[in-house]
Order: structure tokens, then C-alpha cells, then sequence
């Protein structure tokens, strides 16, 4: 029986980084607001580095509660994004230098989205993981949750529900 | 004499109109949003904010993205729960949820409408819509709720 010889760790690596800096870089609002993607495997946390222009109430001073909804949306879209070109990246079938916005599909659109304020946003970095809970053909639902210095203490967390990109103008 | 919706204001109403956008334009993301306070008063709020390169969610279609629509809501209601003639000291967001019913079109002004449509000592409830300059049905709709409140030593 022969078994095919995994692929050199650095390769399996740059394919997966080169498709998630396609995913996110083509998108000017998550420049914008400077959210940054740390990858391990396939788990994605969003990060948001504190910057003056996020901030919504300056005697606090807050997060702006925008702030919070805009990242919270932005760590959802990109994780069912994310998840819908996992299997073609370790397929294979998103080759490296190819994984340019022109070849990947087209991201989900919210339907709705609900965010739900647990405290206020400090002047500090949050960060935000999203499950995909719900992923049909069609529909898919996600929930978010951030935090800022502990894990256990949420700032705020949302629920959204997407409407998946038509598989024939993929 | 400043112009709103139509109606003309009394001098009181455009010194207070000019005092409030000062306000929420020295909110350091509402000014780099571009947002702009059209009208306050009586629980009710519109602000509005030009289109932008830099808020396009999606850069083949130019559509701005709806955690951008979502920062304009979210002032929108704020700065409607202010204005209440209960006049809380303060308000923050409890929850906010938003339908985004049709995409907004590209190169549009966006245009948030809010009303505070029930208040109680610790609550306010608001409904707001989000126009693009096409009128009829909204871009976006939101019903959220708001803390109120209180100065230290008022009236319980």
C-alpha cells in the first residue's frame, strides 16, 4: 500500500496564508479599521489593534460601539469565506500566486446581524472568533464572540445569518 | 436660518442643531466615518455620511460594507436617545440588530433615520432605517435598545 508523502509543512503553510491574504486583503473597510487575521490550522482570530480614530466616546475614553459591530461583522463574513475555501485549499486546488480576489468566490452577504454590547470596548486591541454554526447551500448562520484582555470576559458578541454566493458565478 | 427636513428653525433650534453636530462630529470615528448630524430633536435623530473608497465591503462591486452602515446606525440611535426631552445624561448600546434588506448603491450618500419609540427610567427602545438617495424601500432597517442614563443624585 503506498501512502502519498505529506507535503513540506512551508508549501501546506503558504497556500493556506496566500488564500486567507486574498480573502481579507481585497477588502478596503477591513483596512480601514486595520483588522489583521492570526491563523493556527484553521482557526482564525480576528484582531483589532487599538487605534484613536475607533474610538466613540473620548471622556472614557470607549470603543466606538460601530467599532465593535463593524469587527464583530467583518470576523463573521471572513470566517464563512474562510470555510468555503478550505477544502479547495487543502486540495490543493487554489494554487500559490493564484489565490488572487479575481479567483475566489464571492463573499456571503449579511442578511441580519445582531450584536449584543456585554461591556464597553476599552482603548485597548480586541480580538474576535467566529463558528460557523449553520452552513447550507443557501443560508448560513454565525455567531461571534470579543474579548479583550481575558477570554472569559466577553465585550460584546453577535449572531448573523448569510446568504451563501450562488455557486454559478463562483 | 438653517434648513431640515423642509421646516424652517427657530434661532434656539439651529444654536442647539449646531451644538449637537459639533458633538457628535468630535466623536474621533463618527469624524472619520464622515458623518454628518442633520437634525436632532425630540428622540429623533438623522445623520447621514458620504460614500468612501476606504468603506467598500466589497471592492467588484464597490458597496460599502454593512459594519459601515451598522457605525451609522449606531450613532444615529445614540445620538436619538440623547436627545429625548427625558434628557439622559448618557446612553450606550445594550443591543442593536440590523436587516439589511438591499444592497446600497455605489458612489450614494447613506442617510440614517432613528426614533426613540419607547423609554422607560433605564431603557430606550429605537427603530432606525438607512436610505441611500433613492427614496422608498430602506438599504437597512435596526431596532436596538439603549441604556438610559441617569446624573448621580437625580430623582429616582
Amino acid at each position: 500500500m503506498s501512502r502519498r508523502k505529506p507535503e513540506p509543512v512551508q508549501v501546506v503553510k503558504q497556500r493556506r496564508d496566500a488564500a486567507l491574504r486574498a480573502l481579507v486583503e481585497g477588502v478596503p473597510y477591513i483596512g480601514f479599521l486595520g483588522i489583521e487575521f492570526d491563523r493556527r490550522g484553521d482557526e482564525l482570530t480576528a484582531v483589532l489593534p487599538f487605534d484613536d480614530k475607533l474610538i466613540g466616546n473620548p471622556m472614557l475614553p470607549a470603543l466606538h460601539g460601530g467599532v465593535t459591530a463593524a469587527f464583530l461583522e467583518v470576523a463573521a463574513i471572513v470566517e464563512l469565506g474562510w470555510s468555503m475555501l478550505w477544502e479547495d485549499i487543502e486540495a490543493g486546488r487554489i494554487e500559490l500566486g493564484q489565490a488572487d480576489e479575481v479567483l475566489l468566490p464571492r463573499l456571503p452577504k449579511t442578511i441580519d446581524f445582531s450584536v449584543d454590547y456585554l461591556r464597553s470596548g476599552l482603548p485597548r486591541d480586541a480580538y474576535a472568533r467566529a463558528r460557523v454554526n449553520r452552513s447550507g447551500r443557501r443560508y448560513a448562520s454565525v455567531h461571534v464572540e470579543a474579548w479583550q484582555d481575558n477570554r472569559s470576559r466577553l465585550f460584546a458578541q453577535a449572531t448573523g445569518h448569510f446568504l451563501m454566493p450562488a455557486l454559478d458565478n463562483g | 436660518m438653517t434648513e431640515s427636513g423642509g421646516v424652517s428653525m427657530s434661532h434656539e433650534d439651529a444654536a442647539k442643531l449646531d451644538l449637537a453636530r459639533r458633538f457628535i462630529e468630535a466623536i474621533p470615528h463618527s469624524h472619520a466615518l464622515g458623518m454628518h448630524l442633520d437634525m436632532i430633536g425630540g428622540g429623533r435623530a438623522v445623520i447621514s455620511m458620504p460614500w468612501d473608497e476606504r468603506l467598500v465591503g466589497d471592492p467588484r462591486t464597490g458597496v460599502i460594507h454593512g459594519g459601515a452602515v451598522s457605525a451609522l446606525m449606531d450613532t444615529c440611535c445614540g445620538a436619538a436617545v440623547m436627545s429625548h426631552p427625558d434628557a439622559p445624561a448618557g446612553t450606550a448600546t445594550i443591543d442593536l440588530r440590523i436587516d439589511y434588506m438591499r444592497t446600497a448603491t455605489p458612489r450614494q450618500r447613506i442617510t440614517a433615520r432613528a426614533e426613540v419609540y419607547h423609554i422607560t427610567r433605564s431603557v430606550a427602545f429605537l427603530r432606525a432605517t438607512a436610505h441611500d438617495e433613492e427614496e422608498g424601500l430602506p438599504v437597512a432597517t435596526a431596532t436596538g435598545a439603549f441604556t438610559v442614563e441617569r446624573l448621580e443624585g437625580a430623582a429616582k
